[in-house]
């Protein structure tokens, strides 16, 4: 009887309105094979399931964008490689072969610049909390360190006094801009005269050279009139500081903050209608820098610290379906292998969840959660799915951002990642995690049965 | 009216586009549900509706029972059997 046709579970899906879209036509469930061109069954063969892939050749393609970008609109520009938007070394490697310097918010990830090639030179040193040894060396080795505060000034100021030099240091700004929430715990705000301030006591203090502003302005930000806006800020600034004051700066840094083609929780309409175009930020940013009142010849090097909007596009997580079950309300629950541990980023966006084998069944809404016995381990809320049999997979889109620096060893090992490369050969980045991984660093007390 | 009546009015097409005359509702199932809700219709038990799935696909290891259970359940929550339905 090898006739019939294999057994799908029974669907029901009831027509309502809100399920029509503008278009007037119900929800249409794609599928998807491969990632980069290779075929996803294959890749779980070779590296297991939960996988996390990336795709090589959408990590060069997107930073050359946004570096074409830029470059037509103005001459000087850089990008730094936001360490923590994912910084596992391979990934960071790869855009320091594009030309990236590394952008860092720690001791620990500016060692990890340091392995992976960057001279100090090379490395932007952001955040509220830098280590004495990291800051010392830093500051010494020629790294662009970016003051947050007024303690951190001191600091800096004692380590050149420590070591008779006067190295070069770069100020956080934060201001206010008409559409954006405030991101005001970090740098010397602009608005209210904090950062002028910051300048008078960093050019009375004299251990110290002024020598770059920086900004960031926030995460995900769709509204390109935000980054005109700052920028309009940040050079005039930059102005009074060489007409009154006689300094040049060599950097002007304008953050990161460009979304990538995801869906926020919050938002209604989909990705490809809401996120602006690398040429669309690239326009607003540079637009401002027009005012700049410096000779051609001298013009600050413009530094972008992008990090999200390079990399998710690059990256996708294939998770295997392990049950079915109806929820209370009526809904469909789908249980896959990787949940809120693997995929941090779930909390704040509606991901793409398809199925890697066609299907002509109709979808119906479905809940779809992970192995973590915790209410919040939702993957995806109500997501348009076709009956799945356990064992059956889906790709989760696009997921290349923050995902893996904030994974989580809760209740799950962290799963393996490859790369895609361009001629569709691939290869292991990190592998699956191993329980000595997670205990590696614990100490068992003789009395309780460890050794010495 | 009882409910094999209300349960004969329901209108099913080949294509799976089911329409209740009692609510006005409109719903889409797949083959298997047609099966199943056409089986229901003409008076099936749990177990012969079961045994009406295996001679109609290759089940493989699924639970039928337990999918014909739950799909009846959505067949009430959705009004297109009578509250009180229970297979026989
Ligand atoms: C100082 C700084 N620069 C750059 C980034 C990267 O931002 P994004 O990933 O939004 O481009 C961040 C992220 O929060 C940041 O705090």
């Amino acid at each position: 009887m090898t006739d019939r046709p294999p057994y799908v579970p029974p669907t029901l899906v009831r027509h309502r309105s809100g399920l029509m879209n503008k278009m007037g036509v119900g929800p249409v469930v794609s599928s998807r094979s491969s990632v980069a061109g290779v075929n996803v069954e294959a890749l779980v063969e070779a590296y297991g399931s939960p996988l996390f892939i990336y795709d090589e050749q959408i990590i060069r393609a997107r930073y050359r964008a946004l570096h074409n970008a830029l470059v037509l609109r103005y001459p000087k520009v850089a990008l730094a490689w936001s360490y923590k938007t994912c910084y596992l070394d391979a990934i960071c490697r790869l855009y320091h072969q594009e030309g990236a310097l590394a952008e860092v918010v720690s001791g620990m990830e500016y060692r990890k610049a340091r392995r992976n090639g960057m001279t100090p030179g090379q490395i932007v040193y952001n955040g509220p909390h830098k280590d004495d040894q990291t800051l010392t060396e830093a500051l010494l080795g020629g790294a662009r360190v970016h003051l947050d505060h007024f303690d951190e000034l001191a600091r800096c100021e004692r380590i050149a006094e420590q070591h008779g030099c006067r190295p070069a240091v770069s100020i956080r700004l934060n201001l206010e801009t008409s559409t954006l929430p405030r991101w005001d715990r970090f740098g010397f705000n602009l608005d209210n005269g904090q950062a002028r301030d910051a300048v008078r006591r960093l050019l009375a203090g004299g251990r110290l050279r002024l020598t770059g502003l920086h900004v960031h302005l926030g995460t995900f930000i769709l509204d390109v009139r935000a980054f005109a806006e700052a920028t309009r800020k940040v050079v005039a600034f930059a102005n009074r500081l060489r007409s009154e004051r006689g300094i040049v700066l060599d950097t002007l840094d304008l953050g990161g903050g460009l979304a990538s083609r995801n869906r926020l929780r919050s938002q209604y309409l989909p990705s490809d209608q809401s996120v602006p175009s690398f040429a669309q930020y690239a326009e607003q940013l540079v637009d401002g820098l027009s005012a700049l009142d410096y000779p051609a010849n001298e013009l600050p090097t413009l530094v972008l610290e992008t990090g999200r909007a390079l990399i998710d596009e690059a990256g996708s997580l294939v998770t295997t379906v392990v049950a079915n079950k109806r929820l209370a309300d009526g809904r469909r629950g789908m249980v896959v292998d990787a949940g809120v541990n693997t995929l941090f980023t779930a909390y704040w966006y509606q991901h793409q969840l398809v199925p890697t084998q066609p299907t002509s069944e109709p979808p119906e809404p479905t809940m779809v959660y992970g192995p973590l016995c915790m209410n919040i381990d939702v993957v995806g809320n109500n997501v348009m799915l076709p009956p799945m049999a356990v064992g059956q997979r889906m790709l989760v889109t696009p997921v290349g951002a923050y995902n893996l620096s904030q994974s989580m060893q809760f209740i799950e090992l962290r799963p393996a990642v490859c790369l895609v490369r361009p001629d569709g050969t691939h290869t292991l980045i990190r592998r699956r995690e191993v329980l000595d991984d997670l205990t590696r660093a614990e100490v068992i007390p003789p009395w309780l049965g460890g050794g010495r | 009216m009882n409910d094999a009546a209300r349960l004969a009015q329901l209108a099913i097409s080949p294509s799976g586009f089911v329409f209740d005359p009692h609510t006005g509702g409109t719903f889409t199932v797949n083959a298997t549900g047609r099966l199943i809700l056409e089986g229901v219709r003409d008076g099936l038990g749990l177990a012969a509706l079961t045994r009406h799935l295996e001679r109609r696909f290759a089940p493989g290891g699924a639970d039928l029972e337990r999918d014909v259970l739950e799909y009846v359940a959505r067949l009430r929550e959705n009004g297109l059997l009578p509250a009180g339905f229970e297979l026989h």
